[in-house]
C-alpha cells in the first residue's frame, strides 16, 4: 500500500491567515539545558502540511461554522458555570481547538465511532448529543447524557456513535481499535476516529494498538489533538521525536500526517482522505493536527508557569473561527455571524436553564447499572 | 457421562459457543497455530478459521482493551491470557474500562467479555508466575469472578460466561487441566453466582474454590472422616463475584462451624472477605471463631520442599478444622 504521507507542502489555495514566516514558539529549556524552540507554528515550512483546502457547499460550511461557534459560546459559559460551582470536579475546556474535532467529524458518516479523552465537550456537541444533554453531564442531572454518573469526562450516547470520554491518558485507544476491529471482522463500512492528546503516544497501549491495529488492517483513524503541552510540559520535553508524525510509518507502516489543526477544512481534507482510505482500504491512519488550547489544561490551571502571553496570543492570530470566516468573508458577513451567534448563545442558556432545573439522579441511581444481570449483588450496603 | 480433562471441557465449551455464535472470537498469545499454551484452543483454529482464532502479539493491555472494545459494541470475545500473572499488565483496562463503561454511561454500554486463563501456582513456576491473584478482581465492581473446580463446572461455567452480559474474569488453573472428571453429553449451562455443596457433612463446613477443593480440601476430609471422625460439609465457591452468601450460610448454619480454603495470601483476600461476611451473617450460629487456610505470607519460593511449605495443603486443612472442633 502506498503511504499518503506528504513530503511537501502543498503551494495552492492557503489561506490569507495562515501567514508563512516560520514563527518559532520558545518554551522553556529541556532538562539537559538545551534549550530548542518547539517548531509548531502552523506556518513552519518545514513540515508536510496539508492537503490543498477542500471546497464545501455553502451549506455545510455554514454548519461547520455553527458547530466551531457552538462548541465556543459553550466551553465559555461551562467556565463561567464552573465558577458558580455548578458544575464540579475536573472540567477540561475545548477552546481554540475547535477546528480538530468539528473538521475531522464532518468527514465522517452517521456509522462511524468516535472516542475521545477527558477534553470531551465539543466532541459530544458535534457527534450529536444536544446541548441540554452536555449541560446537564455537567451538572450531574439524571437528564444528562450519562444519567448523571458520567460526568466531564465521560460523555456517551451510543446512537451517536460518540463512545465517550476517558479519565486515562491512553487509556482509550485499545477501546477504538477493538471498535474498529468488530468493524473489521463483520465487514461493515465503519470508521472509528480516535483522538487523543499529543501526550498520549508515550504510553504503552498506543503503541500496542498502533502495531494491531496495522497488522489486522483495521479502518481506524488515531488522530493526536497536538496543542502543544501535556498539562505543563511541552510536546518536546516530553517525546524524544517531537514530529510525532513521523514515529508511525517506520515503525508501524502507518502512514503519518501533519496537518493544521487550526484550519478546519485541512483537518477535514486530511480526515476525509484517511477515512476513504480506512472504509476502502481497510487501513489506518495516523494524524496530527497541530493546535493550541487557549485556557488552562483544567480549571484549575491559570496556565502561566510555563507558557507566555505572546505565545496564547501567536495562536489566537490564527483562531479557527475567525480564520474560516476569512477564508469566507462574502459568506460569513458580519452581520450573518452576529445572527448565528446570537441563535448560539439562546441554545447555550436554554441548556443551562435545562440543566439547572432538572433532577439529580435519585439515591436508587446509585445501584444501577454496575451489571447487566448479576443476581446476588446488593442493592444496598447491607 | 464421559470422563474428560478440564482442558477438553474449556475446550468443548469454546467450540460450541463459536459455533452457535459467530460474534465469539478468541484472542490471545499462541492460541491458534500453537493451540493456546496450555492446549486448551487445540483444534479451534482449524474448526474456526484465524478470522475467529487469533494470535495476538506480546501485548496484553492493548489486545485486552480491544476485547473490551469489541465487547461494547456487541461481539462476544474472548480473550486468553496466557496465565493470570499477565492479566495486571492489563489492569487499567479491566478495572476502568471493562467494569465501568456500563455504569459510566448510566446503561447504554456493557461489556460481555470473558478474560480466561489460569490463575495460582502451576508447580515450581516461581515468584513471577504462581500468583493466585482472585482478590485483584473480585475487589473491582463490574467484574464477575468464576473459578471452576472441576471439568464439569469449568464446561458449564464458561458457556455461561460466555453469554453472560457482562464481563467474566474467568480463571482456570495450570494443575487442573489434565484432572479428568464426568462431563454429561450435550449442552449445559451452570448458573454464574451460586457456590455449591460438594460433600453433605454436619461438624464444621470447609469453604474453598478452584484448585484448592481438590489439591487441599477433599484430602484433609477424608482424613478428619475416617481419623477424627469429624463429619465435613464442602462448599466450592464456584462465583467469588458475585458471591453467593446465601449457601454459605445455610451450611453454617447447620454445622456451627467454618474454615475458609484459599490459594491466595491472605491479607485483604477473598478469603478474610469471606470470613467478614459470615462472622456478620451467621454470628449467632458460631460456636468457634472462622478458620483459614492460605498460601503463606511470602512471594512464592522456587525451591520444591519451599513452595510446597508454602501453598495450603491436606495438612494444614485438618489442623485448621481441629481447631475450629476444638479437637486439636
Ligand atoms: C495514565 C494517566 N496518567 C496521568 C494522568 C493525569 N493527566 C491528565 S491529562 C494529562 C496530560 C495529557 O496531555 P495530552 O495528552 O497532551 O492532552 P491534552 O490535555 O493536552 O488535551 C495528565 C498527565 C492521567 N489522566 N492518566
Ligand atoms: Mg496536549
Amino acid at each position: 500500500m502506498a503511504s499518503k504521507t506528504q513530503s511537501k507542502k502543498s503551494s495552492g489555495g492557503k489561506t490569507p491567515k495562515s501567514a508563512a514566516g516560520g514563527h518559532e514558539i520558545k518554551t522553556h529549556a529541556t532538562a539537559h539545558g538545551k534549550a530548542r524552540a518547539a517548531q509548531y507554528t502552523s506556518d513552519d515550512e518545514s513540515v508536510p502540511i496539508g492537503r490543498p483546502p477542500v471546497r464545501l457547499e455553502e451549506e455545510r460550511l455554514i454548519e461547520i461554522h455553527r458547530q466551531m461557534l457552538l462548541c465556543r459560546r459553550f466551553e465559555e459559559r461551562t467556565a463561567q458555570m464552573y465558577q458558580m460551582r455548578k458544575i464540579q470536579g475536573f472540567c477540561h475546556l475545548y477552546i481554540g481547538q475547535e477546528a480538530v474535532a468539528v473538521g475531522s467529524v464532518a468527514a465522517l458518516e452517521k456509522q462511524d465511532y468516535i472516542f475521545q479523552t477527558y477534553r470531551d465537550h465539543a466532541h459530544a456537541l458535534i457527534r450529536g448529543i444536544s446541548a441540554r444533554e452536555v449541560m446537564a453531564e455537567l451538572f450531574g442531572k439524571k437528564t444528562g447524557c450519562s444519567g448523571g454518573k458520567g460526568g466531564s469526562m465521560h460523555m456517551y450516547k451510543a446512537e451517536t456513535g460518540m463512545m465517550g470520554g476517558n479519565g486515562i491518558v491512553g487509556g482509550h485507544v485499545p477501546l477504538a481499535t477493538g471498535v474498529a476491529f468488530k468493524s473489521a471482522y463483520n465487514d461493515l463500512p465503519e470508521v472509528t476516529i480516535c483522538y487523543m492528546g499529543e501526550a498520549a503516544v508515550n504510553q504503552g497501549v498506543f503503541h500496542e494498538c498502533l502495531n494491531m491495529a496495522s497488522l489486522w488492517n483495521l479502518p481506524i483513524i488515531y488522530i493526536v489533538e497536538n496543542n502543544l503541552y501535556g498539562m505543563g510540559t511541552a510536546v518536546h520535553r516530553a517525546s524524544a521525536e517531537d514530529q510525532l508524525y513521523k514515529r508511525t510509518e517506520g515503525a508501524y507502516r502507518i502512514p503519518g500526517v501533519r496537518c493544521d489543526g487550526m484550519d478546519v477544512l485541512e483537518v477535514y481534507a486530511e480526515v476525509k482522505a484517511a477515512a476513504d482510505r480506512a472504509r476502502n482500504d481497510r487501513r489506518p491512519t495516523f494524524i496530527e493536527a497541530i493546535t493550541y488550547r487557549y485556557r488552562g489544561h483544567s480549571m484549575s490551571d491559570p496556565a502561566t508557569s510555563y507558557r507566555n502571553k505572546a505565545e496564547v496570543q501567536h495562536w489566537q492570530e490564527r483562531d479557527p473561527i475567525a480564520r474560516l470566516q476569512a477564508q469566507y468573508p462574502k459568506l460569513f458577513t458580519e452581520e450573518m455571524v452576529k445572527a448565528a451567534d446570537e441563535k448560539i448563545k439562546e441554545e447555550v442558556q436554554d441548556a443551562i436553564k435545562f440543566a439547572d432545573e432538572s433532577d439529580f439522579p435519585g439515591p436508587e441511581a446509585l445501584y444501577t447499572n454496575v451489571y447487566v444481570d448479576c443476581q446476588g449483588y446488593p442493592k444496598k450496603q447491607d | 457421562m464421559a470422563e474428560i480433562t478440564y482442558r477438553d471441557a474449556l475446550n468443548q465449551a469454546l467450540a460450541e459457543e463459536m459455533e452457535r455464535d459467530d460474534q465469539v472470537f478468541l484472542m490471545g498469545e499462541e492460541v491458534a497455530l500453537y493451540s493456546g499454551a496450555y492446549k486448551v484452543s487445540q483444534g479451534l483454529l482449524q474448526k474456526f478459521g484465524e478470522k475467529r482464532v487469533i494470535d495476538a502479539p506480546i501485548t496484553e493491555a492493548g489486545f485486552v482493551g480491544l476485547g473490551i472494545g469489541a465487547a461494547h459494541v456487541g461481539m462476544k470475545p474472548v480473550i486468553e491470557v496466557m496465565t493470570y500473572n499477565f492479566a495486571i499488565l492489563a489492569l487499567d483496562q479491566i478495572i476502568n474500562n471493562a467494569a465501568k463503561l456500563r455504569y459510566m454511561s448510566d446503561g447504554q454500554y456493557s461489556v460481555p467479555m470473558v478474560l480466561r486463563g489460569p490463575g495460582g501456582a502451576g508447580g515450581s513456576l516461581g515468584a513471577q508466575h504462581s500468583q493466585a491473584l482472585e482478590q485483584q478482581f473480585v475487589h473491582i465492581p463490574g467484574l464477575k469472578v468464576v473459578m471452576p473446580a472441576t471439568p464439569h463446572d469449568a464446561k458449564g461455567l464458561l458457556k455461561a460466561a460466555i453469554r453472560d452480559p457482562d464481563p467474566v474474569m474467568f480463571i482456570e488453573s495450570e494443575k487442573l487441566y489434565n484432572v479428568k472428571g464426568e462431563v454429561p453429553e450435550g449442552e449445559y449451562l451452570l448458573p454464574i453466582g451460586r457456590a455449591e455443596v460438594k460433600k453433605e457433612g454436619s461438624d464444621v463446613t470447609i469453604i474453598t474454590w478452584s484448585r484448592m477443593l481438590t489439591a487441599a480440601v477433599l484430602p484433609a476430609v477424608e482424613r478428619l472422616e475416617a481419623e477424627e471422625g469429624i463429619s465435613c460439609e464442602v462448599v466450592d465457591a464456584m462465583t467469588l463475584r458475585p458471591l453467593d452468601y446465601d449457601t454459605l450460610v445455610n451450611s453454617i448454619r447447620k454445622t456451627n462451624r467454618c474454615v475458609i480454603v484459599e490459594e491466595a495470601w491472605p491479607q485483604a483476600s477473598v478469603g478474610s472477605w469471606i470470613s467478614h461476611e459470615m462472622q456478620k451473617r451467621a454470628f449467632d450460629y458460631l460456636d468457634a471463631p472462622i478458620g483459614h487456610v492460605h498460601q503463606e505470607d511470602v512471594p512464592m519460593p522456587y525451591a520444591f520442599n519451599l513452595e510446597e511449605a508454602a501453598l495450603p495443603s491436606p495438612a494444614k486443612v485438618v489442623e485448621a478444622v481441629k481447631k475450629v472442633c476444638y479437637a486439636d
